[in-house]
């Protein structure tokens, strides 16, 4: 698990109040919505504002959402994509 | 006449159930002791952690409140009501979220800026569809509390209700939720007097009132 990943995992039980999670439960393939940890559309709020407060990465299109959000691979793969160094 | 057929109490760090202590945990603050009541009750919920503290609070006593009692074996959903009240609203998680907004608001916190989805919460839990109200008064007032929800058991659509006040100010925290069935069978006389009365009950040192 590389470092962007393994703070990801962190950021995300912080940030959503996972707290019955520990990071490595979470699979970097593992869907996050429905059937995976079963996140909802708030969470997917909240997953936009950590972008935006850990990344300063502010989603140009919500729509891409479901997926950017997809797991913590796809995440971490819209981070590097998008952050200016 | 309706009867009062099981309540809960949560003030000082301290939860009871018909008048007997079940849970004590004085803590370090008011959110350990919540997620210690939490862990204790066994349950796999895990959106209990993303609720706010007065939802937490509603859902604490409501499942201690229902714990062994097959509502939904007894009544429809549609035929239990929630009638609840508290005098912050739903401050506590206000002050929270203006304080986000400062940086990004959070979308979490503004979910839970409205004092009557704790009711929505325990509904959610506990599987009731019935009526429900959520009112906001000075100070817990048992002679209101027992009006209105007479009035709603009054209905031939409400056969039971989960009735009471859930109230939470950061670290002060107050709950009285009873059960309201129409058969007596041992319950208490749904009355103002004996409310205030369940209401005022010391269960520790320290006044659990607020």
């Amino acid at each position: 698990m590389d470092q962007l990943t393994a703070d990801l995992k962190r950021q995300i039980i912080e940030a959503l109040n996972l707290k019955h999670l520990k990071p490595e439960d979470i699979g970097d393939d593992q869907p996050l919505f429905v059937e995976g940890l079963g996140l909802d559309s708030i969470d997917a709020l909240e997953l936009i504002v950590l972008l935006q407060t850990h990344y300063n990465i502010k989603m140009a299109n919500p729509q891409d959402g479901p997926q950017i959000f997809r797991s913590v691979k796809t995440i971490a793969e819209y981070i590097r994509t998008n952050q200016t160094a | 006449m309706n009867y009062i057929s099981k309540h809960c109490r949560i003030s000082n760090r301290i939860i009871a159930l018909g008048g007997q202590i079940v849970y004590e945990n004085k803590g370090n603050n008011l959110d350990e002791f919540m997620n210690s009541a939490f862990a204790w009750l066994s349950i796999a919920y895990p959106k209990f952690y993303k609720m706010d503290r007065l939802s937490k609070l509603g859902f604490l006593g409501s499942e201690i409140l229902l714990k062994d009692e097959k509502l939904l074996d007894k009544y429809l959903p549609e035929r239990i009501a929630v009638v609840l009240s508290n005098s912050n609203a739903s401050l506590d998680t206000d002050l929270k979220y203006f304080e986000s907004t400062k940086t990004i608001a959070s979308p979490a916190l503004f979910v839970y800026t409205l004092s009557n989805i704790v009711a929505g919460e325990i509904c959610i839990r506990q599987g009731i569809k019935g009526e429900n109200a959520f009112f906001v008064l000075p100070q817990f007032d048992a002679a209101r509390l027992v009006e209105y929800v007479e009035i709603v058991m009054a209905s031939p659509k409400t056969e039971a209700c989960i009735a009471g006040w859930v109230d939470v100010l950061g670290e002060q925290h107050d709950v009285l939720l009873y059960l309201l069935e129409k058969s007596k069978d041992g319950g208490l006389e749904h009355t103002a007097e004996q409310l205030q009365k369940l209401y005022q009950k010391n269960y520790g040192p320290v006044d659990g009132g607020s």
